[in-house]
């Protein structure tokens, strides 16, 4: 056969293979996003919101499980920002090239695409099994190490991203390190910092593994942090595991509430960071 | 802190200064906030040796009790507390290959795509809409995939899938028996479409890391957008793409929800076939770890996902290794 032919022929064959791949991707994306919408789209009303999660048969909401995961996702982000922060600005402020900055950078990294499951077996281990049982401590433990290694790993690229000459600018001033940090790059990395707060609220949100064994779940309010509590993960895992139909349409219209938080907290993240940036 | 041991830059820097008040005030401070931040990165470092000692104390009952044989076992019986992995081992193993199957050609198309042949206006949004993709909760990937997409699986692709693979000598086996939607090829095919933008952003990264003027000699000398791909851009981001592969194989293995609601959740396995039901070492864990009486099921349970997380680690480490090394390169090469 002609060669000439033949290398155009396999190019226009991996091209479109290599177009076929993209429309596939994105016809996943499509028809989960059409079907949750449709199919949860229709369970939102005032009283999914107020009401707690019924028995089977019986009419109820998701109020209990919506309070319960607000409550949880919020402790574990005011716990684990702060401490995020600080550990990422070790990394890019003072232990750059120190052994302690390379090791803590390399088990950051293992700890952030690490199962989230293992990370509710050992909360588990340290706190359900050694005090008492199951409670919503247990699980914002298990929500902020999960959230940690994100607001790490950004913190410290944002940093990075600072010119030095600002950093050296502000010492000549004759500004202490912490002044220079606190005032000058973290301040210069804020839009940054935020945008990883962010996917990192978005990233607990939906988890669910870690939750299993640490607040396992509540079928009434449950303010209690001591004591099991309500979450909408866990609780969608229930109702679509069931039989039952009416508490399918609710797991259906909890699953529409996550995906609609997640990816607003995702394409805001997005554009703040954009805007920031220019 | 004694006063002769000043760093000497905040000697030199502190000449006039250095006997005021306000200084030594802003000397102790900095010192402060540089041992807060020092101890912090600390305790990230001691929470992963923390997962691994816990996991390890919490399944010793089981470690010392059935010892190497908990790997080679597939019986799970709870009641007669026997315990052995290699059910859900397996079914750990054969999915994440099957979303290895599948996802590793996508991805390479996908990254293809958005680095040769999108046109620039549609590279940020295409982009953004499969990264959106991995930022989906992977619960409602198991919703979607047990009430949505098995159904349709189970009636249409898998009676199909008998029909034409099913045939075949050798492989024949793993496309046979009940057509039921759910189970380890199910499961597989869901993980698949959660680690394809994992792999596909590595991919389109270390793709356009590949220097312009490599490509564009290759172009120079009459090579198709093909050929510039496999012979240049992909030789030259070998490594790189490797760490993408196994940075989504690591996420395949310890994904847990999706898995759960699609895998079936049973104990046995009759035979080869990928229709059957089966378990995961994840699928395990959350099926049965809140209600596992404590002793040694609990341990048993705990030493399954003590095996996972070193097996993910490695795999993590493994990728690491293959990115940094492709970072290396192109600072050599640039």
């Amino acid at each position: 056969m002609n060669i000439r032919l033949r290398r155009r022929m396999v190019n226009v064959l991996a091209l479109s293979a290599s177009l076929a791949a993209m429309a596939f991707g994105l016809a996943w994306l499509v028809s989960i996003l059409w079907n949750v919408i449709s199919l949860g789209i229709g369970g939102i009303s005032v009283s999914l919101f107020t009401l707690e999660t019924p028995p089977p048969g019986a009419s109820g909401g998701l109020g209990n499980a919506i309070v319960g995961s607000v409550i949880m996702v919020g402790l574990a982000t005011l716990i684990g920002t702060p401490i995020g922060i600080l550990a990422g600005i070790y990394l890019a402020e003072y232990g750059r090239r120190s052994w302690l900055g390379s090791v803590t950078r390399f088990v950051n990294d293992m700890l952030l695409s690490a199962p989230s499951i293992v990370i509710g077996l050992f909360v588990y281990a340290i706190v359900v099994a050694r005090f008492g049982g199951f409670s919503g401590w247990a699980g914002v433990l298990a929500l902020t190490l999960l959230l940690l290694p994100v607001v790490v790993r950004t913190t410290e690229n944002m940093l990075l991203l600072v010119p030095n000459s600002l950093r050296e600018a502000a010492i000549a001033l004759g500004a202490p390190r912490y002044r220079v940090i606190s005032g000058v790059t973290l301040r210069a990395a804020r839009a940054g910092v935020i945008t990883g707060v962010l996917l990192a609220l978005a990233r607990i949100s939906g988890e669910t593994a870690p939750l299993l064994f640490t607040s396992l779940s509540n079928q009434f309010w449950s303010f209690k942090m001591s004591e099991p509590m309500a979450n909408l993960p866990v609780t969608i895992f229930k109702f679509a595991m069931s039989p039952f139909e009416d508490w399918q349409r609710l797991a259906w219209a909890g699953v529409f509430l996550i995906t609609l938080g997640v990816l607003l907290l995702n394409i805001l993240a997005r554009t703040l960071f954009k805007d920031e940036l220019k | 802190m004694a006063a002769g041991e000043k760093p000497a830059g905040e000697a030199l820097a502190g000449r006039h200064l250095a006997r005021t008040p306000m200084a030594i005030a802003h000397a102790r401070i900095d010192r402060l906030f540089g041992w807060l931040t020092q101890g912090i990165a600390a305790l990230v470092l001691a929470l992963l040796a923390g997962i691994i000692v816990s996991l390890v104390v919490s399944a010793w009952p089981s470690i010392e009790r059935f010892g190497f044989d908990f790997l080679t076992s597939t019986e799970w019986n709870p009641p007669k507390e026997r315990f052995g992995a290699l059910v859900p081992a397996y079914g750990t193993l054969v999915t994440s290959i099957i979303a290895l199957v599948i996802a590793v050609p996508v991805s390479f198309g996908i990254a293809l795509f958005l680095t040769e042949l999108s046109p620039v206006w549609l590279k940020r949004p295409l982009g953004t809409a499969i990264e959106l993709l991995a930022a989906i909760p992977s619960i409602v990937y198991g919703m979607w995939g047990l009430l949505v997409f098995s159904p349709l699986f189970g009636e249409y692709a898998q009676p199909w899938l008998a029909a034409t693979l099913g045939r075949l000598p050798l492989i024949g086996g793993l496309f046979s028996g009940p057509p039921i939607g759910i189970g380890l090829l199910c499961a597989g095919i869901i993980l698949a479409i959660m680690i394809i933008p994992f792999i596909a952003s590595v991919m389109r990264d270390v793709f356009e890391l590949t220097p312009p003027l490599l490509k564009e000699s290759a172009y120079g000398l009459g090579a198709t957008t093909w050929e510039v791909m496999s012979g240049v851009v992909l030789p030259y981001t070998r490594a790189g793409v490797v760490g993408g592969i196994m940075l989504g194989l690591g996420r395949a293995l310890g994904e847990t929800m999706a898995v759960t609601f699609v895998i079936g959740n049973t104990n046995m396995l009759q035979n080869f076939s990928l229709f059957q039901s089966g378990n995961s070492i994840t699928s395990a864990l959350a099926n049965e770890f809140a209600e596992a009486s404590p002793g040694l099921h609990t341990a048993a349970l705990i030493e399954l996902g003590l095996i996972l997380f070193v097996i993910t680690l490695l795999v993590l480490a493994a990728s690491k290794a293959m990115l940094a090394r492709m970072a290396r390169s192109e600072g050599a090469a640039a």
